[in-house]
């Protein structure tokens, strides 16, 4: 595992040095220092830190599958949605009688909606094992279905990109409407608790953003060491050359498809760990915009290295905090001109970028 | 019945010395129409309500052509008196004061500022009275269509003195289809009729009427009271009236498959319009371009331009924007094929990215120039209402435009790849685009020329969608994921794939709505074509031959 990791890029591990000292020094200066330190962290730092690494999650994820396997998903957003409302339900469920309505078992938009009892896909959302359970068998079933179908009718390239966004895109209509049990337009919102800490609280928000740092690094750690093995290499193979592999015996559509799962899952992870920070989760999340921008990250950073998945998110994520906050209509036209001139100008983006500086250094 | 008898002989006495004098003065002026006219309106504006009722029906008498018009100004509240001179007037409110024209010449008598004129106000008896008189003499009217819309308006409420008018006039009425409609009204009255072989023979003159009322009425034969006694005593009478209905139901049913028909086609037509510039982008260049939305949208916002230079001028506007659609949208596609895209042949995922982040630029753009609020378009009055087939078939003009100008901008595309110097080339270069450079093709102006057709024709589309949704910088956005469905539904590179395409998946749309829902039914739909791509990835027309192999 070591000579893995150092072997193959110094970039990697700066990048992983500086995702674990985000993880520990926030929450060890927030423990050490004094609130009004200047070296203690706000809660909104806190919360922001966190949230990029959880985009840093779902961006990693989506590496795995464009970079690697050279599968174009504009619907990865979905997945990582899936993951925050499996999430999110179960914190609705921990409101319990604090809501609104005080129904002692209705989350309150039910009431509102006059509905008496609780739909079954609501069952178990009470239990935190079986929620963390869904938030990865939710978005894992819907890509092994999906994946199933598609790849094994080889539905290739610029098909499967517009067919993945018509997934997320149908997956937003239906969240929008209030007959689905999921909030309609306003989602889940005003959580309280989670595991019985108030989920406003620093520890909370610490220990949060500690699990997304922790659980991105063992992610990146584990995807570094999948690319590496046989799988990974078939994988690329197909990226590359798909009927040979097929030729050479291999059974393309069963790599794709487990790459796909794994990836669906990572992503679904990272949603789960999105929302108690960001304390809401609608089905905006789903829109094929959102996809998109996790692909502009990736693209930015450069696929097919995993950590450059990671710079992108968190620089793209960065920018559009500063420029939002600054002059919120730059925003898209920055982002647009990202898109333009990665594609054009950077088509390996920055880990593209800092690979070729080292080879004319050497 | 007897206190109003009463009342109408307290009214007499009244009446009788008004009359007495009114008669004077008529014979002095020796009753000339426009005198007349003004004279009744005048009493019709104070006094005895006698005197006002009187006033009513003299007007009813006076035969002077403009009587109509100004009864109708009147109800709607439209009359007015010139203070100064008492003159009446036709006003129409205008931003400061009103635009004045003579009540009894028609002649324009120019602005005048609000306080110089005074409404002629109604009480309630009155307004209902003037109504009925306006049906009279509306009934009376030269214009067929205007006696038509009377009867019409006469089938709910037809008292017996209207009912004799009726009769009256269908002996002197020569148009079919004002004659059939009082006919309706004759045998609904008769449906009351206490003879059994009169209501019979109303029932069989009722079969063949689409109209709401006669279906209402019919169902109420079927009805039961309070005790649970038939409202229609007589079997026959019921089970004749069962039979009709039932046939009648059957042509409802039929229209309303028609109607269903009628409008996932203009669907379709919208879905076609908005898929076809990008049917040729994607199927004959295998460019992504993910800005054909914003394309749309930018022919949307070249229409709102163009109808406020000259807001006088509505239908002229539309018709002034399609070209000026084409060009702009053109113009930018060419400027992003040559910027851009040409930098990308052979990496469709690539293609996507960039042209995705035009479509980012041209959203802000817009929304930094017009404002991120929606703008309306007015739809020229050509285009607006329905057309009114009967109760219950009526389409909607401009939906029906769309679908005339969807038709009609799929044959000129045909046309143009069919026959033109530029389609043979597309052609060429879609199909071998090294071949067809050894031929002496400049490969690299047709693909800008085939970009900037696809892209001029979004706009194209973007000018009938100001028609039917509101203009926004999010216009493209909501149809850019439903125009690429249409297309490789249809499979790409084929024209007619994505007009068959669009219409189906329109009228899908359609016969799905009722059952799901809108929103569940463009779902639905989504999922059918998620499901359908996996089992043909090429479409429903997948090109064969060497077409394919050039891919």
């Amino acid at each position: 595992m070591k000579s893995l990791l150092f072997s193959h890029d110094k970039t990697g591990v700066v990048v992983l040095a500086l995702i674990a000292g985000v993880t520990l020094i926030v929450p060890l200066f927030n423990l050490i220092f004094p609130v009004d330190s200047p070296l203690h962290f706000s809660a909104y730092t806190v919360s922001l830190l966190g949230k990029y690494l959880t985009f840093a999650l779902v961006g990693l994820s989506l590496d795995l599958v464009w970079g690697y396997c050279g599968i174009l998903v504009l619907g990865q957003g979905a997945f990582f949605a899936l993951g925050g409302y499996a999430m999110g339900m179960y914190l609705m469920r921990q409101i319990g009688t604090r809501g609104v309505y005080a129904d002692p078992l209705l989350p309150d938009f039910m009431v509102f909606l006059n509905w008496k009892e609780l739909p079954w896909y609501w069952f178990g959302f009470d239990h935190f094992w079986f929620a963390m359970l869904m938030v990865m068998l939710v978005p894992g079933l819907l890509a092994f279905v999906f994946g199933w179908l598609a790849f094994r009718s080889r539905v290739t390239g610029v098909y499967l990109s517009i067919i993945t966004q018509a997934l997320t895109y149908a997956l937003m209509l239906a969240f929008f409407r209030n007959e689905m049990g999921f909030g309609g337009n306003n989602g889940l919102t005003d959580f309280k608790d989670i595991l019985g800490f108030n989920i406003q609280s620093e520890a909370v928000r610490l220990t949060l953003l500690f699990l997304s740092g922790s659980i991105l690094i063992a992610a990146f750690l584990f995807s570094r060491w999948l690319v590496n093995t046989k799988l990974g290499r078939v994988v690329t193979a197909i990226r590359d050359q798909e009927s040979r592999v097929r030729f050479l015996g291999y059974r393309v559509e069963m790599f794709k498809l487990w790459l796909f799962v794994f990836s669906a899952m990572l992503a679904g992870i990272a949603g789960a760990l999105y929302v108690p920070q960001v304390g809401i989760i609608n089905p905006s999340e789903f829109s094929p915009l959102n996809s998109l921008e996790i692909v502009v990250w990736v693209a930015m950073g450069g696929r097919g290295s995993l950590y450059g998945a990671i710079i992108g998110a968190v620089l793209v994520n960065f920018s559009k905090t500063v420029l939002t906050g600054l002059m919120p209509e730059i925003w898209l036209f920055s982002l647009g001109a990202a898109f333009i001139l990665v594609t054009v100008l950077l088509p390996d983006g920055i880990a593209g970028l800092l690979r070729k500086r080292r080879e004319a250094e050497a | 019945m007897k206190a109003n008898s009463l009342k109408r002989f307290n009214g007499w006495l009244a009446l009788t010395l008004l009359v007495c004098l009114w008669a004077g003065q008529a014979n002095s002026q020796e009753m000339n129409p426009q005198v007349t006219l003004l004279d009744s309106l005048n009493r019709l504006k104070q006094g005895a309500m006698a005197d006002r009722e009187q006033a009513l029906e003299q007007l009813g008498e006076v035969n002077h052509p403009r009587t109509l018009t100004v009864l109708q100004a009147l109800l709607n509240g439209k009359l007015y008196q010139v203070a100064s001179n008492e003159q009446l007037v036709i006003a129409t409110e205008i931003s400061e004061g009103y635009q004045l024209i003579d009540a009894i010449t028609g002649e324009d008598l120019g602005n005048k500022p609000r306080s110089e004129v005074n409404k002629i106000n109604l009480t309630n008896t009155i307004r209902v009275k003037l109504r009925k008189l306006i049906g009279q003499l509306e009934l009376k009217s030269e214009d067929a269509s205007v006696r038509l819309a009377a009867v019409n308006g006469l089938i709910k409420a037809t008292d017996d003195n209207t009912l004799a008018l009726l009769r009256q006039m269908e002996t002197t009425e020569r148009d079919e289809t004002v004659l059939e409609a009082m006919q309706m009204i004759f045998a609904l009255k008769d449906l009351k009729s206490e003879d059994k072989a009169i209501r019979l023979t109303a029932l069989v003159t009722l079969k063949n009427f689409n109209n709401q009322e006669v279906v209402n009425r019919l169902n109420v034969l079927m009805e039961k009271d309070s005790s649970g006694q038939y409202l229609e005593t007589d079997a026959d009478v019921r089970k004749q009236a069962k039979l009709i209905l039932s046939e009648i139901n059957a042509r409802i049913q039929f229209y309303s498959i028609l109607e269903t028909l009628f409008f996932g086609l203009s669907l379709g037509a919208v879905l076609v319009l908005a898929a076809i510039g990008l049917a040729i982008t994607f199927g004959v260049m295998g460019v992504i371009n993910m800005a054909h939305g914003e394309l749309m949208m930018l022919g949307a916002y070249t229409t709102y331009v163009i109808q406020q230079m000259m807001p006088d001028h509505l239908g002229l506007s539309i018709v002034m924007a399609i070209p000026a659609a084409f060009l702009i949208s053109g113009l930018v596609g060419i400027a992003i094929e040559r910027g851009i895209i040409r930098f990308l042949y052979g990496r469709p995922l690539e293609t996507l990215l960039a042209t995705f982040g035009v479509s980012l630029f041209l959203q802000q753009t817009v929304r930094s120039i017009f404002s991120p609020l929606n703008r309306s378009v007015t739809t020229p009055e050509w285009m607006s209402g329905s057309l009114q087939i009967n109760d219950f078939l009526s389409l909607t003009w401009n939906r029906f435009y769309i679908l005339v100008f969807c038709l009609m901008v799929f044959v000129l595309l045909l046309q143009i790849l069919k026959r033109t110097r530029l389609g043979l080339e597309v052609r060429a270069v879609a199909q071998n685009r090294g071949m067809a450079k050894v031929m002496g093709i400049p490969t690299d102006k047709v693909d800008a020329m085939t970009f900037g057709l696809g892209s001029g024709i979004a706009g194209v589309a973007g000018v009938a969608l100001s028609q039917i949704t509101n203009v926004g910088p999010n216009l493209g956005q909501a149809y850019i994921v439903d125009s690429f469905m249409v297309v490789v539904f249809g499979g790409v590179g084929n024209l007619w794939g994505t007009l068959v395409a669009g219409f189906s998946l329109g009228i899908a749309n359609k016969i799905l709505e009722p059952y799901a829902g809108a929103v569940l039914a463009k779902i639905l739909v989504l999922v059918f074509i998620i499901l359908f791509i996996q089992k043909r990835p090429s479409g429903l027309f997948p090109q064969k031959g060497r077409a394919v192999e050039a891919k």
